[in-house]
């Protein structure tokens, strides 16, 4: 007689919290061949809203903290995603339907991936970053800042890795992130949720909705109090009209991409979501 | 009972796991050292604390060999975001063993537990997370694309801030590629040892770091081996030069960072208790054992008497006495070699008619202790505004103009550091812009950072520690470059784009040295 | 603006020191020309105080110590005068489980309040330094200070009637803020007016500043200054509703000017940090801060006062520890 398992409920992660939709749907999940997973939370527009502003008032502590905090906060996520590893394969060979290796391979490069964004935290400035040599007695420097709120969608077609891809490089300088999962494959994502509600990242720092980015996508793209938007997995959703949408307040849009190399690491994915601020002061001996 | 005599408050040695006698660190293990073996003690009632290995020559042969076999087979064909796991694992080891790392250094240093603990191993760790982060960026590091390692690095640190100066040499070395043999300062070999036992820990492959304990000639073997590709040392400015003239074609990069007499500036309208705790922080932490210590006051004459007066009033809460008592401000000076230094030019100070002044201090019968001092009075022209004491000795001259501040503040041949106390922000700009020293404090002292580069202008020494700067010392450009093809010409030997990376072809020794 | 009749019961200090009438402009002048204060620097200077490592024989004292300083606070609307009772037996017996514990400095109550206080103290009324307890009553529309200046000088001259030895005013930071200095010290001027007795005595004056309101360290400095200036006796941190309340480099601060007040006057004026310190440990850095910024001579209930309530359980519970060597609980301890 085998064990019975203790199914396990997944919900939403807003400002470190997992509530239900608040208007009370879920979906199915199911595995590659058609197998009952899981009912999963269907984000509203509501809970988006509820995200967005769980995620502005993560900012101030978030971007406020040194960069070399938040560099072992994020540090201190791979470290618990790697003891979670089995957790990670387990969820990705059932939902993609891949084999073990494949699934442990995927794990493994987005926990890398992870590490290699928590080491820029404390030299991004030093790299986008530089005085300016004005001419005139002021001492002139240019520095990046966070541009604050960033809603992401992210790839629809990786479990793991592209939602880790999506979802790190605005955190490094001090973002806060609401981000809707793929729809099909939105496990990891919650599975990651858990880590980060058990690492010292605050609350509202990173926000996860699951369910229909079509549904929820138009809502990100129109909330005045979003900065950024990222549709980098919004390819298959009329996203020219989210970026018509984002343009009334101004956001600062990236568009789609496909294929195995959607968000791939770069220093460019940084600097995308920074503003870059000079500061003039005056230089007098006497 | 006056409150202030605050009742012990001991920090336990009892978190040490010591051994009686350590061997040197090489190839991954611990080894027997064929030099004669000698003590070290704890410089604040000088007690034994272990036996540690001297390395002859031959053992520092064998520690640069393990180092190249592992530069080779190992380390320069593992990718960065592997070379960077490990030094993640390194900071987080430092961090799990912060408390033990803390004790075992003001045992053997003499410094308070109160900075060991919240000053020293806290940068440690940080210097190790934040290079860790750079191993798998060496693209941003300023070189260009795909920079290269340089090899086997020989670093040679002091005695003053051990684990710290270990971390800025190691720490950068192997986050840029190269394997590392270093030497720690005889009198203060403890923290490297453990250090070692966290690189067990860690599972670092072996001969990455090898660690060689000994006096001035297992250094100078260090240094002057052949198949050392970079040299790094930190200490006095008399060894900086000779280490200078060794290297001198034979095409090893170097990097010195030397001695200071920093001034440090405090205008009419600093911010005068901060100011007061600033120039206290500048010559006392550490005992005054700082490079880049403020030690010598540059206070505006029309606030010197205000200024001299709460700097000694300030100075009557000073605690000196036991390294391990968590009250202690003021440690024990680490050597009775030191101390006499300390206390010669001190009296020099008081020949060439400066005015001394210490708090009443009560001194241990045993160890080296040095009362916190403040020269007034001081002139230009004295040896104790030009000669770096090393010690808890304050130097006070006063000027009259920012001028004539940054005129004397620049009248030294080294260029350090500097701080200037002030309210007004233009003047701190203006005035940071002409003085010619490596790292420039603005209501502030000896600050450190992992992220923030720190060096010498002039015979202070030259190259960078710390931040994206510091890893220049341990890159070269991609071999396609055009300053890499210049190099390899000037070695007078064809580099071959199938050259193993980091052997740079070399010339012919020129003259005979040692 | 006082007459020039009422400006010769000033302190002569103030004018002195001025060199002129205390009005906007000289105030001013004297004020911002006060040495700046870099907050980075002076948090560290804090920051570092609280290291020091208080233990054994030091720390038995040091509990002691705190106790005797205290200013035992209850002010609320919903004040009582059993309420007020039950505070004042607190204050007398601290410990039911320790008649040795030594009793707090004095009862901070509402204006109002004070008749109770003072019957209910009964003979243990009196004189801190001769193992009484004082009363303390907050005045001048305490906490906001929003009221005329009229309600103010009959708030604490009905309460130094009542029996008070101590009056806690608040400034006006609305006029502090604005820059309306003379105001500022006008006010207290005449509340400290309002503090005397009819045998020409007065009650002691406390000047809660505010911090939390005031923001700026500078705007602290000089608030402090100008209450000194004024006739204050204590310059005190807080009214406890607004946070952020006493904070260590706050109250460092303010130690410092009252040194520099000492080198230039040769006068002792005290300070009361109050609100937010409500552990044993954090009274114990405000004791090292004492000690060490303006000498241990402060360490006493006429230059230094804690305004707390639930700090005094906690020292009780670690005075237990240090004499029952195991760690003590709330059972233990009495409410107030």
């Amino acid at each position: 007689m085998t064990r019975l398992a203790v199914p396990k409920t997944y919900k939403l992660y807003i400002g470190g919290k997992f509530p239900r939709s608040e208007s009370g749907r879920t979906y199915e999940i199911s595995t590659a061949k058609g197998e009952f997973v899981a009912n999963v939370a269907k984000a509203s527009r509501k809970d988006a809203r509820d995200a967005i502003v769980a995620a502005r008032g993560a900012v101030k502590g978030w971007a406020g903290a040194t960069a070399y905090n938040r560099g072992q906060v994020l540090y201190r996520i791979a470290e618990l995603l790697e003891g979670r590893r089995a957790q990670f394969v387990d969820e990705i060979t059932r939902l993609e339907g891949v084999s073990a290796a494949a699934a442990s391979a995927q794990v493994d490069e987005a926990i890398d991936r992870w590490v290699w964004y928590a080491g820029w935290t404390d030299k991004h400035a030093q790299v986008a970053g530089n005085a300016n040599p004005v001419a005139g007695p002021y001492f002139n420097i240019s520095v990046p800042e966070p541009t604050g709120v960033v809603a992401v969608i992210a790839p629809q077609d990786s479990s793991l890795l592209g939602f880790v891809s999506a979802v790190a490089p605005p955190l490094v300088t001090g973002n806060t992130v609401v981000v809707v999962a793929s729809e099909q494959l939105p496990l990891s994502a919650i599975s990651l949720a858990e880590v980060l509600a058990t690492s010292d990242v605050p609350g509202g720092v990173v926000n996860i909705l699951t369910g229909s980015p079509a549904e929820i996508a138009p809502w990100l793209a129109s909330h005045a109090d979003v900065n950024a938007l990222d549709l980098v997995g919004a390819g298959s959703l009329e996203w020219i009209d989210l970026q018509v949408a984002a343009a009334d307040t101004l956001k600062r849009v990236l568009p789609p991409e496909e294929g195995p190399d959607a968000a791939a690491p770069s220093l460019d994915r940084i600097s995308a979501f920074t503003e870059t601020k000079t500061v003039w002061h005056t230089k007098s001996m006497v | 009972m006056s409150f202030l005599e605050y009742a012990p408050a001991p920090e336990s040695r009892s978190i040490l796991k010591l051994r009686d006698a350590y061997g040197l660190f090489i190839d991954g293990e611990f080894v027997e050292g064929t030099g004669e073996g000698f003590a070290t003690i704890s410089p604040a009632d000088e007690s034994h604390i272990a036996t540690i290995s001297a390395a002859s020559e031959a053992d520092v042969d064998r520690a640069v060999a393990a180092a190249r076999r592992a530069y080779e087979r190992t380390w320069s064909k593992m990718s960065g975001r592997d070379r960077g796991k490990y030094l993640f694992r390194i900071a987080r080891l430092v961090q799990e063993r912060a408390r033990e790392l803390a004790v075992a250094e003001s045992l053997d240093n003499g410094k308070p537990i109160k900075e060991s603990r919240d000053v020293d191993v806290p940068l440690v760790a940080a210097w190790f997370f934040y290079y860790a982060g750079w191993a798998d960026k060496l693209d941003y590091a300023g070189l260009g694309a795909s920079p290269r390692a340089l090899g086997v690095a020989g670093q040679v640190i002091p005695w003053n801030f051990p684990l710290l100066m270990l971390a800025w040499k190691i720490a950068p070395a192997l986050a840029a590629g190269n394997t590392v043999v270093l030497k720690p300062a005889e009198t203060t070999p403890l923290s490297a040892l453990i250090f070692a036992e966290i690189l067990q820990q860690a599972d670092l492959p072996p001969g990455v770091v090898n660690i060689v304990t000994g006096a001035g000639a297992t250094g100078a073997a260090l240094v002057s081996h052949p198949d050392v590709d970079k040299v790094a040392f930190t200490g006095s400015t008399g060894v900086g030069r000779a280490i200078a003239k060794e290297v001198a074609g034979t095409g090893k990069k170097l990097t010195l960072e030397l001695g200071g007499k920093a001034a440090n500036i405090v205008f009419d309208d600093a911010p005068i208790d901060q100011a007061i705790e600033g120039i206290v922080n500048g010559i006392f932490f550490n005992q005054g054992h700082v490079c880049c210590a403020g030690s010598r006051l540059l206070v505006q004459e029309n606030v010197h008497d205000e200024v001299v007066d709460r700097l000694k009033e300030r100075l009557s809460t000073l605690r000196m006495g036991d390294p391990l008592d968590k009250n202690t401000d003021i440690g024990a000076i680490n050597s009775r070699a030191q101390l006499d230094r300390i206390r010669a030019l001190s009296k020099i100070g008081e020949e060439e008619g400066a005015d001394r002044w210490s708090p009443d201090c009560v001194i241990p019968e045993n160890g080296f202790w040095f009362a916190p001092t403040i020269f007034t009075n001081v002139q230009a022209s004295h040896r104790i505004a030009r000669e770096e004491i090393f010690g808890p000795v304050l130097s006070v001259l006063t000027f009259r103009t920012p001028a004539e501040a940054i005129a004397k503040a620049n009248n030294t041949p080294y260029g350090l550091s500097a701080g200037i106390w002030t309210d007004k922000g233009s003047r701190i700009l203006a005035v940071a812009d002409r003085l010619r020293a490596g790292v420039i404090w603005a209501n502030t002292f000896n600050r450190f950072d992992p992220a923030s580069p720190f060096g010498g202008y002039k015979e202070s020494g030259y190259g960078r520690e710390g931040g994206r700067h510091g890893l220049a010392a341990y890159l070269a450009p991609g071999s396609t470059s055009p300053r890499a093809r210049q190099t390899a010409l000037a070695a007078g030997a064809t580099a071959s784009a199938s050259a193993p990376a980091g052997r740079t072809p070399r010339p012919l020794k020129k003259g005979v040295k040692k | 603006m006082m007459s020039r009749t009422d400006l010769q019961t000033l302190p002569e200090r103030a004018v002195e020191l001025l060199g002129g009438e205390p009005d906007d402009t000289t105030l001013r002048r004297y004020l911002h020309g006060l040495p700046g204060v870099d907050a980075v620097g002076l948090e560290q200077r804090a920051a570092g105080l609280g290291t020091r490592s208080i233990k054994t024989t030091s720390k038995a004292w040091a509990l002691d110590k705190i106790i005797q300083l205290i200013d035992l606070t209850t002010l609320e609307g919903s004040d009582t005068p059993g309420k007020v009772r039950s505070l004042v037996a607190k204050a007398l017996t601290p410990d039911a489980s320790d008649p040795t514990c030594p009793r707090v400095a004095a009862v901070c109550v509402y204006g109002d309040m004070v008749p109770h206080a003072v019957a209910a103290l009964g003979a243990a009324h009196g004189d801190p330094d001769n193992g009484l307890v004082s009363v303390a009553a907050v005045a001048t529309a305490f906490p906001s200070g929003r009221a005329s200046l009229e309600i103010k000088l009959a708030d604490t001259a009905d309460a130094v009637a009542d029996g008070a030895d101590e009056i806690d005013m608040v400034i006006d930071r609305g006029a502090f803020l604005a820059g309306r200095y003379g105001l500022v010290f006008d006010q207290i001027a005449r509340v400290k007016q309002a503090c005397r007795r009819a045998d020409g005595t007065y009650a002691s004056l406390k000047v809660i500043l505010e911090t939390g309101e005031l923001t700026t360290y500078d705007n602290i400095k000089r608030a402090s200054w100008l209450a000194i200036l004024a006739g204050g006796d204590f310059i005190k941190t807080s009214t406890g509703k607004v946070q952020p309340a006493a904070t260590l480099p706050t109250t460092l601060l303010m130690l410092e000017v009252v040194r520099d007040w000492h080198r230039a006057t040769g006068e002792k004026i005290g300070v009361k940090p109050a609100g937010g310190i409500r552990t044993s440990k954090d009274a114990i850095k405000y004791l090292v801060t004492v000690a060490e910024t303006v000498g241990e001579e402060w360490l006493q209930p006429h230059l230094f006062r804690y305004g707390a309530s639930s700090l005094l359980n906690d020292v009780l519970l670690q005075r237990q520890k240090l004499r029952t060597g195991a760690y003590s609980g709330a059972d233990y301890v009495t409410i107030d």
